[in-house]
């Protein structure tokens, strides 16, 4: 599998470190609601198809992507950087 | 002896005699020889037992289909077990060993199982040993007694206990055009692809280019095709943009065109060139990639088709044709398509007579009736095999069969054969395919799989794509390679093909019913019966089958057995094989070797971390020792003394006058900007944004979940300035964690991270000297109590390097750590050696570290495991109530602060004894009934400070265990012992040594 990191240009997968599902969401610190915080550490959907997940280039730019990936064939549909994708979508909010 | 060389022919080189053994008796070859040919033109038949009846096997196949002729090469003092004769090419010296026979492959007493065979029918081991037995043999009692026995009958070849001297190597490729076989198709796709300029790589398992045309017998371009084939291979190999790998097997087809392929660079030598790897595995990454790995000869399935002188058709014909060798004197064939037909007339060409060509069919082709003219024979139409009689084969029984009915009729005729040839249809060979594409298409016409529809970037070629004929094979293959290469296809004209106009769509006829053990699955001894039993059990989908009866699941992946293990569960189930369906084949097409999978990632190519301060340990005696990749003093042992000794000295140094440690492996990172204080208050569980400046503080991290992370000192060097430390084995952990949240869940936090654990190095100056060393070379700072106090920090120079002075204590004394550049790292600590020498200065290493910490009952990650809260090791007071933290939300949860987790507590030994890592805590001092665990020693040592040996432990009730005697349980040390539980701070647990 090639990840095409917006930075470093496509590169194998043993590069880059899963990090996660990236459909859930961070409570706020100051949230106590527990089942909110259940959710994000523990629930997970396994969908069969597109999937957005956290990849972060580890062993390269170190930049956490935001990579839609299809969980049946590996293709690899959008690639963003988490951190900017993440502030854009924080300022339109 | 039957089988022979015959007196000229083959592509092997006469003039070349090579001389090997098999089981211990001398043979001779020739260059070109396979192991499987050579043992063939010496007249041995008998090579092997099988899996589960040790029934004996005889070669079967020419090429990797081969699931019976698995033999051991002894080389360079290595046994490697399991080996298709037909894969190993014949070297001077040559030594290979027969399998799975005991005493001898003539004499074998495993073959007493024959007589209990219906015992060892599919399920066996289950419905034995896993429930019906009863009374004291219950459970599974029964099979721990007999395992023993069934594992030495069991299983294949013997793999050896000595460690594999030989190198392997990984190598990564990239080209436009991969194409993986080189028979007539893969040649013609290379020719076309290369003369675009495109990169190629054209890969094939067999030593030599050429595929089915070196033995085929027809003609190409007006040449004999083994000629037009080494001439087209030629050419091919003089074009600078190909690259052409022989004995390479492409064994795995994965995400983004990714190949994987088995080079077998130095087997077939009898001496290796210096310096080669034996294999080589390659990752080849390719634009796109033409498939042109050919077709599988099958067996049909008839009671006694396993025994020695039964091989497949066209094996016997590539036996003779490329290497002038002939199975038999006297050739039998069974067929239900015509391919036979030309195997019966080379075979008569190369000498043999042929006792009966017996075909399924009633009708055949004008072609193939040549053919029988040819081979001298009236063919024997609507007839089957129905028995086969000799230890090695001395004749078949035959009887009318009527293809359509699939009914035997009349008597059983004898026909003598020495040999018998048989054809039962062509498969595909689908296998990489398949993991690169959709569910395999069952064919009608073929009898077989059709490659599927692809999910990557490949184009088939030649008699994969279920193409019949060698003109076929050039069209398609050169398509392919045009395709493949962006190029326009071509009208020029291809070579002629002058061949039998042979029809080799088989009549659909898979299996002869009738008595005795018919096997499906040679390797793995998988009978017809096994596969109906599945059937009558239930196990009826393909998936379970396999799992059930081991079908398709030996090394050879049931290249042979695949689809008649199919046809006949369709038959069982009444439904036609289409709706069957197939398993996935899964990587990897032939055997591996795990050497070549390991490759670079073993031994000596890990990296090595060292310190700057790494060739001073090492030039004063230090044994060192691995924490990760880092490389660390253990001790620093003088002549004579034990570890214990060592340690014990260099830690009661440190409490009565200084010594000094090397910490230049913790975990640093860097954390600006002008969130910085912010962003670690949230993941720390204690404050930093109140931390001033110049002054240092140990915080604690948890995880998501609440369990404790990592701990360490963190120092403000400036209003927005940090510097992170971590231990040494979750520095990358804790980077990693950081840099996460910080992309992902507070992307607005203007802080950066930067890892500069390589560019500082440290040094940890511990006792109660340790301040009087630094007066005397520290300059630009005082270090006195005012100027630098507990957790304060200075800047300074030693001996002109500059250096960054914190006062931190692990050890509980009185404590300095020396930061300085790593280029100045030895000369800082040479320095600081120097000016420690009045004091009788130690360095010491991890276990003295480790006693000192001990001894203070501060935690590292033997305690931090993963598993434990800030609770459980006492660190609530560290839990700030005035702020959130990563961790905070779910660290109370019921479960994390249960009265019975394991928490934090000292251990002393009571019988002068020392404990034991990971040993088992225990309330009863009765060796019989030691009841349940209620906890585990951490960490322990010698302490030179109470003298005793002490440990930290994590039981039940922690602190309420205090002063409780308990007993250590450690059966695999041997030591049974009573300790004292006790407060984890032995030692100076007021601090009055740290701060003083």
């Amino acid at each position: 599998m090639l990840i095409p990191c917006p930075h470093c240009g496509p590169r194998e997968v043993s590069e880059f470190s899963y990090q996660g599902d990236a459909t859930r969401t961070c409570p706020e610190l100051t949230s106590t609601d527990v089942k909110a915080w259940y959710d994000y550490v523990y629930n997970r959907p396994n969908p069969a198809g597109p999937h957005r997940e956290y990849w972060q280039h580890s062993g390269g730019c170190r930049a956490h992507l935001i990579v839609t990936r299809d969980t049946r064939t590996h293709e690899i549909h959008d690639v963003a950087f988490a951190r900017a994708a993440l502030n854009r979508a924080g300022e339109q909010a | 002896m039957t089988a022979r060389r015959t007196s000229s022919g083959g592509l092997i080189e006469r003039s070349r005699t090579i001389g090997f053994t098999f089981d211990g008796r001398s043979y001779t070859g020739h260059s070109g020889d396979t192991l499987a040919s050579a043992l063939v033109a010496n007249g041995v038949t008998l090579v092997g037992r099988s899996f589960k009846y040790h029934r004996p096997r005889g070669i079967f196949t020419a090429s990797v289909d081969e699931p019976n002729a698995l033999v051991t090469i002894l080389k360079d003092g290595v046994r490697e077990p399991n080996i298709p004769a037909t894969q190993i090419e014949l070297f001077e010296g040559l030594e290979a060993e027969s399998q799975n026979r005991f005493p001898s492959l003539e004499f074998d007493l495993g073959a007493l199982n024959q007589l209990a065979g219906r015992l060892f029918s599919a399920g066996f081991y289950y419905k034995t040993f896993m429930g019906p037995v009863i009374g004291p043999l219950r459970g599974t009692r029964f099979w721990m007694i007999c395992e023993h026995f069934i594992r030495r009958a069991a299983g294949l070849g013997r793999a050896g206990y000595k460690p594999d001297p030989a190198r392997y190597e990984r190598m990564n490729a990239f080209c436009d055009v991969l194409i993986v076989g080189a028979g007539p198709a893969g040649l013609m796709a290379a020719e076309a692809a290369m003369s675009s300029g495109k990169r190629v790589i054209l890969a094939e398992q067999e030593p030599h280019l050429g595929g089915s045309a070196r033995w085929s017998g027809e003609m190409i371009g007006g040449k004999a095709a083994a000629d037009w084939s080494q001439d087209l291979a030629r050419r091919i190999d003089a074009s600078e943009n190909v690259r052409i790998l022989t004995r390479t097997t492409a064994w795995g087809y994965y995400d983004g065109n990714n190949i994987a392929a088995l080079e077998r660079v130095t087997d077939h030598l009898a001496d290796a060139p210096k310096g080669a790897p034996r294999h080589r595995n390659w990752a080849i990454r390719a634009d796109t990639v033409v498939l042109a790995t050919g077709a599988f000869e099958r067996p049909i399935v008839f009671p006694g088709n396993d025994r020695p002188g039964v091989m497949l058709a066209g094996a016997t014909e590539r036996y003779a044709r490329e290497f002038g060798v002939l199975p038999g004197e006297k050739i039998a064939l069974f067929t239900n398509n015509d391919s036979a037909y030309r195997a019966a007339a080379a075979l008569r060409q190369f000498g043999a007579t042929i006792m009966a060509i017996i075909d399924v069919r009633a009708k055949i082709s004008p072609a193939a009736r040549a053919l029988a003219e040819e081979a001298g024979v009236e063919p024997l139409l609507g007839f089957a095999v129905t028995a086969t009689v000799g230890r090695r084969l001395t004749k078949v029984l035959v009887r009318r069969f009527d293809a359509e009915t699939e009914r035997l009729s009349g008597d059983a005729r004898p026909i003598e054969a020495d040999c018998l040839a048989v054809s039962g249809g062509w498969s595909p060979a689908i296998h990489l395919a398949s993991q690169a594409g959709r569910n395999p298409k069952w064919d009608e016409e073929l009898c077989a799989f059709l490659p599927p529809e692809p999910t990557q970037a490949w184009a088939g070629a030649g008699a994969f794509t279920g193409a019949v004929t060698t003109a076929e094979a050039l069209s398609t293959g050169r398509n392919a390679g045009l395709k493949a290469a962006g190029k326009k296809l071509s009208r020029a004209k291809l070579p002629e093909v002058t061949a039998p106009n042979l029809d080799i769509h088989p009549a659909s006829v898979f299996e002869i019913k009738g008595n005795g053990k018919a096997f499906v699955d040679f390797q793995h001894d998988v009978t017809v019966e096994d596969v109906r039993l599945a059937h009558r059990e239930g196990f009826v989908s393909v998936e379970h089958l396999k799992r059930y009866t081991t079908l398709g699941m030996a090394t050879d992946q049931g290249k042979t057995s695949n689809v008649p293990g199919l046809a006949i569960m369709a038959d069982a189930r009444g439904l036609p094989i289409r709706d069957v369906g197939t398993t996935r084949f899964r990587p990897p097409f032939s055997p591996v070797s795990i050497g070549a999978l390991a490759a670079e990632k073993y031994g000596h190519f890990k990296p090595d971390r060292l310190t700057p301060m790494h060739d001073w340990h090492v030039e004063h005696g230090a044994r060192m020792m691995n924490v990760g990749l880092w490389h660390r003093p253990m001790i620093y042992g003088q002549p004579g003394e034990t570890v214990e000794q060592a340690y014990t000295r260099e830690a009661a140094t440190v409490r009565r006058s200084v010594g000094i440690v090397d910490v230049s492996t913790l975990g640093k990172i860097a954390v600006k900007g002008p969130d910085a204080a912010v962003f670690l208050d949230r993941v720390y569980t204690n404050q930093f944004s109140t931390l001033p400046i110049n002054k240092a503080r140990y915080g604690l991290m948890l995880r998501k979940d609440g369990i404790a992370l990592d701990d360490g000192t963190t120092w403000r060097l400036g209003e927005h300035d940090f510097l992170m430390t971590t231990t040494t084995a979750n520095a990358g952990r804790v980077m990693q964690h950081l840099e996460y949240v910080l992309d992902v869940v507070w992307p607005d936090l203007k802080v950066h991270l930067t890892s500069v654990t390589d560019q500082w190095a440290g040094a940890a100056l511990a006792g109660p000297n340790a301040r009087k060393v630094l007066e005397t070379c520290v300059a630009g700072s005082a270090v006195d109590n005012e100027a630098l106090p507990f957790m304060g920090l200075v800047y300074g120079e030693i001996d002109r390097a500059p250096v960054l002075v914190c006062r931190l204590s692990f050890s509980g004394e009185l404590a300095y750590e020396v930061y300085c550049g790593a280029g100045h790292g030895k000369h800082v600590w040479e320095a600081l050696i120097t000016a420690g020498e009045p004091h009788g200065i130690a360095p010491y290493g991890m276990e003295a570290l480790g006693a000192l910490r001990i001894e203070k009952g501060h935690v590292t990650g033997a305690e931090i495991d993963g598993r434990t809260t800030a609770r459980d090791l006492y660190l609530d007071w560290m839990l700030s109530k005035k702020k959130p933290f990563i961790g905070s939300a779910l660290m109370d949860r019921p479960g994390l602060i249960e009265k019975t987790r394991l928490r934090l507590v000292g251990v002393i030994s009571l019988d002068g004894r020392p404990l034991g890592g990971g040993a088992h805590i225990v309330e009863s001092g009765d060796l019989n009934e030691l009841g349940e665990s209620i906890g585990h020693i951490t960490a322990f040592c010698y302490s030179p400070a109470l003298a005793q040996y002490i440990g930290l432990a994590l039981v039940k009730g922690g602190k309420e265990l205090h002063g409780k005697r308990a007993y250590i349980s450690d059966p695999l040390r041997k030591h049974f012992g009573p300790v004292q539980i006790v407060s984890h701070h032995f030692f100076d647990p007021e601090g009055k040594r740290m701060h003083g």
